[in-house]
């Protein structure tokens, strides 16, 4: 019994640990080979930051960090607003239709980025709208409300929905009551929205190739257009700032929620 | 008495649903009211229109003679106390209990003030910074009550606010809430499916069932005297028995109940008559002999021990069972043994048939049945 107890245990941590190897070995590889004076990948001649000066003088992929922040800030702005909107609609009201409402959210989810991308390259030009920033922006939001709805609604779903009343019945105006009593109540749910929001608006290289125009490539594009020729080390170099950027915002958001469940 | 809260003709629908119908009512001044009865017998919707958090189908309501039917929730000089609290989570005390006077734009000192006074009042002096989940129960309760009292309305509804306690921070609570009305001297109205809560608290208590108001009146008049068999049920014990008049005595009438004849006292009902008798199980008189006016013998089931009363069930020849309760410490007939039951002919009251009170007339013949 005793001896198959610890087998047990010892093929428990194996387990988990090639789990752990095979998620995370891809990225310790770029991590290390970001400081590597070799131009080729295979074999680590030397410890050199030669790579990430390197970034920071090529320009286009300054340009392309620029266009991937202001897509993702104002795309998520649009889509926080409109979501939670329709998140505390969805909850508040009863109407005809809203379950049909509820899965027609779920399906920019669902169906998949290629398809969804060249709907919205042909409403573009069957719009005329030039292709470009506003013609990413507004395909960014798209796809990120669908999210907001879902984080909000799951916070909604656990709020007394009494207090609105409450306020109301103590004397405050149905806008008032949704700044001062609903909103921040709905808080934690609208900036995980966001967070979400951001990170996908940040990363999507499918949609964004459909509906970008030649002047405001995002950086994921250019990534992927420089990877076209080969990994480069600067690639690596480029990929280990925006992980150490993720972790940190990850961390950041965990933290803060841990603190908020802790208070409680 | 002069009137607070007026409701007249109210009728509200939801969908197909007609759950209040036709409702009248007056609420007096500084009258603690409590709406009673079973869930979804229309109460709490009847204090949210008065609230204003639902609009009357049709019909009107009026607060101190002032028509508040297009009125907003934050128009209205009501306040309510929610089953749920619904204190707001990112408020500390201090700032959900001034919300109201925030609303209505009072100066800080102001606010500092009567924040403090309602703190006072409600026992929860120092509890200032401390957010409402670190609050049990009761201390939630209180806060609720302060935060509607502060913007000192005319009238405050409530209901079921004592719902979510458990039983002894109920009792201690009802006791206190009749106090503050009392001191305040405003006009409660409590929405409440406890009929012991409503008999504890009430001046009036109206017993609602399917959106109609069965019987209005001062507690001690709806135990007493219940109009129908509804209830007589839903409030209190009783022993409800369903019979024919057969004969009418000057004052009493004689039915006839199965296998038995008893007595009870006549509202004007006429021979044929199918009616239902309420007494009390406290009513109901027993002993070894027959009793001179009318006397039913019955068989000793069991008895049920609850505490500071103790409880007897007994059969009547025709196979019911009724109850009779007595203090502990006060005599039971022993398990098994035969004895005579009896009862004041005015303990016996008279309730008239309702259609939809034929299902428990089968339930008796079933009960007949069986025996």
């Amino acid at each position: 019994m005793k001896i198959n107890k610890k087998i047990g245990n010892v093929a428990s941590i194996i387990h988990a640990s090639i789990i752990f190897i095979f998620l995370y070995l891809p990225i310790i590889v770029v991590v290390a080979f970001s400081f590597n004076k070799s131009k080729i990948n295979i074999v680590f001649t030397g410890f050199t930051f030669e790579w990430y000066g390197k970034i920071l003088k090529n320009t286009r992929l300054i340009d392309a960090l620029e266009n991937t922040v202001i897509v993702a800030i104002v795309s998520t702005l649009l889509a926080v607003i409109i979501g939670t909107l329709a998140a505390v609609g969805m909850n508040k009201y009863r109407f005809k239709g809203k379950k049909v409402v509820d899965a027609l959210l779920y399906i920019p989810v669902v169906i998949p980025e290629i398809i969804f991308g060249i709907a919205l390259l042909a409403l573009f030009s069957t719009a005329k709208l030039k292709l470009g920033l506003g013609s990413l922006i507004v395909a960014h939001t798209t796809f990120c409300i669908p999210f907001v709805v879902f984080t909000v609604r799951a916070r909604l779903v656990g709020i007394d929905p009494h207090i609105e009343e409450a306020a109301m019945d103590l004397g405050a105006k149905r806008i008032r009551t949704f700044f001062e009593v609903l909103l921040p109540s709905i808080m934690p749910g609208v900036v995980s929205g966001a967070l979400l929001s951001m990170t996908i608006s940040m990363d999507d290289v499918i949609i964004s190739f459909f509906t970008t125009g030649p002047q405001s490539t995002t950086l994921p594009i250019q990534i992927y257009s420089m990877v076209k020729s080969g990994i480069s080390p600067d690639v690596n170099a480029l990929s280990t700032i925006i992980l150490i950027v993720t972790i940190v915002v990850v961390i950041l958001s965990q933290s803060r929620m841990l603190r908020n469940i802790k208070k409680k | 008495m002069e009137s607070m809260v007026e409701i007249r003709k109210v009728n509200k629908y939801y969908d197909d649903n007609h759950v209040v119908k036709d409702l009248d009512l007056t609420v007096g001044k500084g009258e603690f009211l409590t709406l009673l009865g079973p869930s979804g017998c229309g109460k709490t919707t009847t204090l949210r229109m008065i609230a204003g958090f639902e609009n009357p189908c049709s019909g009107n309501i009026f607060v101190e003679s002032a028509n508040v039917d297009n009125k907003e929730p934050y128009e209205r000089s009501v306040n309510t106390v929610f089953q749920s609290y619904a204190l707001f989570p990112h408020k500390n005390i201090y700032d959900n209990i001034g919300f109201g006077l925030k609303m209505k734009k009072e100066s800080k000192s102001e606010i500092k003030e009567r924040v403090t006074e309602m703190l006072k009042m409600v026992q929860l002096e120092g509890f200032e910074k401390r957010m409402p989940n670190q609050l049990s129960g009761g201390q939630k309760q209180r806060v609720a009550i302060a935060r509607a009292l502060i913007n000192r309305p005319k009238v405050l509804l409530l209901d079921e606010p004592l719902g979510a306690l458990d039983l002894k921070l109920r009792k201690q609570m009802q006791i206190e809430l009749k106090r503050l009305q009392r001191k305040l001297g405003i006009t409660f109205i409590y929405v409440t499916h406890d009929q012991e809560e409503a008999l504890t608290m009430s001046d009036r208590i109206a017993v609602m069932e399917h959106g109609v108001i069965e019987q209005l009146g001062t507690p001690s008049e709806i135990y007493e005297k219940p109009v129908s068999k509804f209830v007589a049920d839903f409030i209190g014990e009783s022993n409800v028995i369903h019979g024919t008049v057969t004969e009418i005595l000057s004052d009493n009438l004689k039915l006839k109940t199965g296998k038995e004849e008893i007595l009870a006292i006549n509202n004007g009902h006429k021979p044929g008559e199918n009616v239902f008798v309420s007494i009390r199980p406290e009513k109901i008189r027993f002993s070894n002999k027959p009793v001179d006016s009318f006397s039913l013998t019955a068989i000793v089931k069991e008895h049920v021990y609850m505490g500071s009363m103790n409880k007897c069930i007994v059969m009547i020849p025709s196979g019911r069972e009724l109850k009779i309760n007595r203090f502990s410490g006060e005599e039971l007939p022993a398990v098994d043994s035969k004895i005579y039951l009896s009862w004041a002919p005015e303990d016996a009251v008279v309730m008239v048939t309702k259609p939809n009170d034929v299902n428990d007339q089968a339930e008796d013949i079933h009960l007949g049945v069986t025996t």
